[in-house]
């Protein structure tokens, strides 16, 4: 998996709460069998006039003028700033898959949905957790300052603005540790087979109708 | 020592073991696969050279994507005319055949939508752990068993450690007590409590729906509320095993039988909260105060009694409030204040993990029986939630009910739920639905969705535009 530890780079605004997986990512791109190439649909309805369709060129098609992540002032942001609830809905990976696609690194808001959080980690993508309050200033300067870039560190936890704010923020030890070290983690779980082979045994020998069933 | 709560039990007798860093391994008992979110794990599998870990534990059929239209459906996966769903769909059965899980193939008896199979078939039974690459995985929780969606990185996880790398997470309990009136359904009973605590109010929450409304609900009722939990932002939604959970699980195709199944059913009655055990979080709501619900926006909490209106703008107390809802009432082309029952349905969808069971089916006959579809209305489907239950329609003749009513009877599958076949809404166009999410575009780039139970939706099949359902009783019932 890819690893982050510090990201500085141009912050892109998605201002508006309980933005869902379908917005993110809408159905039609889930018949794909592959992981990557998801990023040009990314937010596809909020950011083409027409419909998209999988496997078609976007490079032609006619945007939304007033989808914020057209304007000019944010291409190639890397960091997406967010409201509250981010990515609920359904589990589908693919959305992590298509803000990582199209170049985020790292998303910032107040909060997420757990399956979406999860996913994240999964994909080098970093789901920054700070109050609504915090990431108010950080719109607020966003919206004043063109080409506004923030510095994300990840071993210090810390969110920093060049106006000298520093945002701390809270995530789990093992989730830290996979996102800094890029480690596989069905690799660092089969480390554990004995473990899960001993449970098995001693469960098969309590519950015996969990196994064996479906053949 | 407190008490154990349900779901803390699930995970204590799930647990393979407990890290320093405060995550923990989890014992995954029951795996449920579908087409489109397990082809990248199956491919990440074999670049790592990593086999399944265990086959029996599996269970596979494809739903999301496939048709429902009978001529299309008889020409199997290879007559799909979507050819992207049709490399989607094949990919499935070809590594369901390589890896030799079992699948109940696109025409098999069994194949269904993945939350209405495992249940039906047995794969679910009390005190497992249960997951899938879909976050309705919660449905299978009114088996008392743990259960919630997972994304695909987390489906090759399980795939080739039989395990998850999981955190615990807090004990919300929902109590619903007394009596719920007549025309008021497990949907109306979940669209409430999404209404009362938000889209959000669950999130890093265990459910358990608590209470007599819950007791005396069947068992397809429970799963209709389990389904929501993830509306409601809890990954895990779950209701304590009584009598009714052992009855419906008996003689199904992958329970226990004789000396095996006595066995089962000791280890399953001790799976309730204790009485002393302590939630994080309690709500409580009352059945008297839940009327018919019928969403108006563009997130399941936007939701109403089918009485009521749609909310002004004025009355919101925060300027993002006001600025959601003007947003969604643009979207669904609605007038703040305008009467819930003036709205008008152009197309009727009744299916879905949410509300197509054979209750299902037979609450939404009952209103349809003897009557038409509205002249106005385009098109009405119905899709049953998995063979077996089109089966069992059809012996009741429920079919030829829906047909004489001017209704679609279609193949099983998704459907119109995500709109990824070719079951859509039209940009504009107003669904009365019986699925579990009304976000923007959901059911077709532009569509306009509104959550509610299957008899109301037959109601606004007949009416045209939506309607409390509680006029129709004592009809042609
Ligand atoms: S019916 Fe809808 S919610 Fe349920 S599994 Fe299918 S797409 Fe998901």
């Amino acid at each position: 998996m890819k690893a982050f530890t510090t990201h500085r780079g141009l912050v892109g605004p998605m201002d508006r709460a309980n933005v869902d997986t379908d917005m993110i990512i809408p159905k039609q791109f889930l018949k794909s069998i592959k992981r990557s190439g998801f990023g040009p649909n990314l937010f596809d309805e909020l950011r083409y006039r027409d419909e998209g369709q999988p496997g078609a060129d976007c490079s032609n098609r006619p945007l939304k003028e007033d989808f914020p992540l057209n304007f000019p002032r944010y291409k190639g942001a890397s960091i997406l700033l967010a409201r509250k609830n981010f990515g609920c809905g359904s589990s589908r990976e693919h959305a992590p898959w298509a803000l990582e696609d199209y170049g985020f690194n790292a998303v910032i808001a107040p909060s997420y949905a757990d399956i979406f959080y999860n996913n994240c980690f999964k994909n080098g993508l970093l789901p920054v957790i700070l109050t609504e309050e915090q990431v108010d200033v950080l719109f607020k300067e966003m919206e004043a300052e063109e080409g506004y870039q923030l510095a994300i560190d990840l071993p210090s936890q810390t969110v920093t603005t060049d106006s000298g704010h520093v945002f701390s923020f809270e995530l789990d030890e093992f989730r830290k540790d996979c996102l800094l070290n890029g480690l596989d983690e069905i690799g660092l779980t089969l480390q554990n087979a004995d473990d899960i082979k001993a449970y098995e045994a001693e469960r098969a020998a309590q519950h015996p109708w969990v196994f064996g069933a479906i053949k | 020592m407190a008490g154990r709560t349900l779901y803390d039990k699930l995970w204590d007798s799930h647990l393979v073991k407990q890290n320093s860093d405060g995550s923990s391994l989890i014992y995954i008992d029951r795996h449920v696969i579908h087409e489109v979110t397990s082809p990248q794990a199956f491919e990440g599998l074999r670049l790592a050279n990593r086999k399944p870990w265990r086959l029996d534990t599996n269970i596979a059929t494809p739903d999301h994507n496939i048709s429902t239209d009978k001529s299309e459906r008889d020409a199997g996966v290879a007559g799909m005319t979507d050819e992207v769903s049709r490399i989607q769909v094949q990919t499935l059965d070809d590594n369901c055949d390589l890896y030799g899980i079992k699948e109940f193939k696109i025409n098999e008896m069994g194949q269904g939508i993945v939350h209405v199979m495992g249940p039906e078939l047995g794969a679910t039974m009390p005190g497992m752990t249960v997951v899938c690459g879909d976050s309705h995985t919660a449905t299978h929780g009114a088996l008392a068993c743990l259960a919630h969606g997972i994304g695909t990185s987390e489906v090759e996880h399980v795939l080739a450690t039989q395990c998850l790398v999981a955190k615990k997470m807090k004990n919300m309990r929902v109590t619903v007590n007394g009596t719920v009136g007549a025309g008021v359904t497990p949907k109306d009973v979940v669209l409430a409590i999404i209404g009362k605590i938000g889209t959000a109010g669950g999130n890093e929450h265990a459910i358990e729906f608590a209470g007599s409304v819950f007791r005396d609900m069947s068992i397809e009722g429970r799963m209709t509320v389990c389904n929501m939990a993830i509306e409601a932002g809890a990954r895990v939604g779950m209701v304590a095993v009584d009598q009714k959970t052992i009855d419906y699980c008996e003689g199904r195709q992958f329970v226990p039988k004789g000396e095996m199944f006595e066995q089962a059913v000791v280890y399953w009655n001790t799976l309730t909260s204790d009485a002393d055990a302590v939630f994080d979080t309690e709500v409580v709501l009352h059945a008297d105060d839940i009327a018919p619900q019928v969403t108006w926006g563009t997130s399941p909490e936007m939701v109403s009694a089918v009485t009521a209106s749609v909310p002004t703008l004025d009355e919101q107390p925060t300027e993002e409030k006001r600025k959601g809802l003007e947003r969604a009432l643009e979207y669904m082309g609605l007038e703040g204040g305008q009467a819930i029952e003036s709205i008008k349905v152009d197309r009727v969808f009744i299916g879905s993990c949410t509300n197509s069971r054979i209750e299902d089916m037979r609450a939404a006959a009952a209103v349809a029986k003897g009557r038409q579809v509205a002249s106005s209305v385009k098109q009405v489907l119905i899709v049953p939630g998995s063979q077996m239950v089109k089966a069992q329609a059809e012996a009741e003749g429920l079919d030829k009910i829906f047909i004489d009513a001017g209704m679609d009877w279609r193949e099983p599958g998704c459907s119109m739920c995500l709109a990824m076949n070719a079951d859509k809404l039209g940009a504009g166009e107003h669904c009365a639905s019986t699925s579990n999410r009304n976000f923007e575009g959901r059911q077709g780039n532009g569509g306009r969705t509104h959550l509610m139970s299957p008899a109301m939706a037959a109601a606004a099949a007949v009416a045209g535009h939506i309607v409390d359902v509680r006029e129709f009783a004592g009809g042609d019932q």
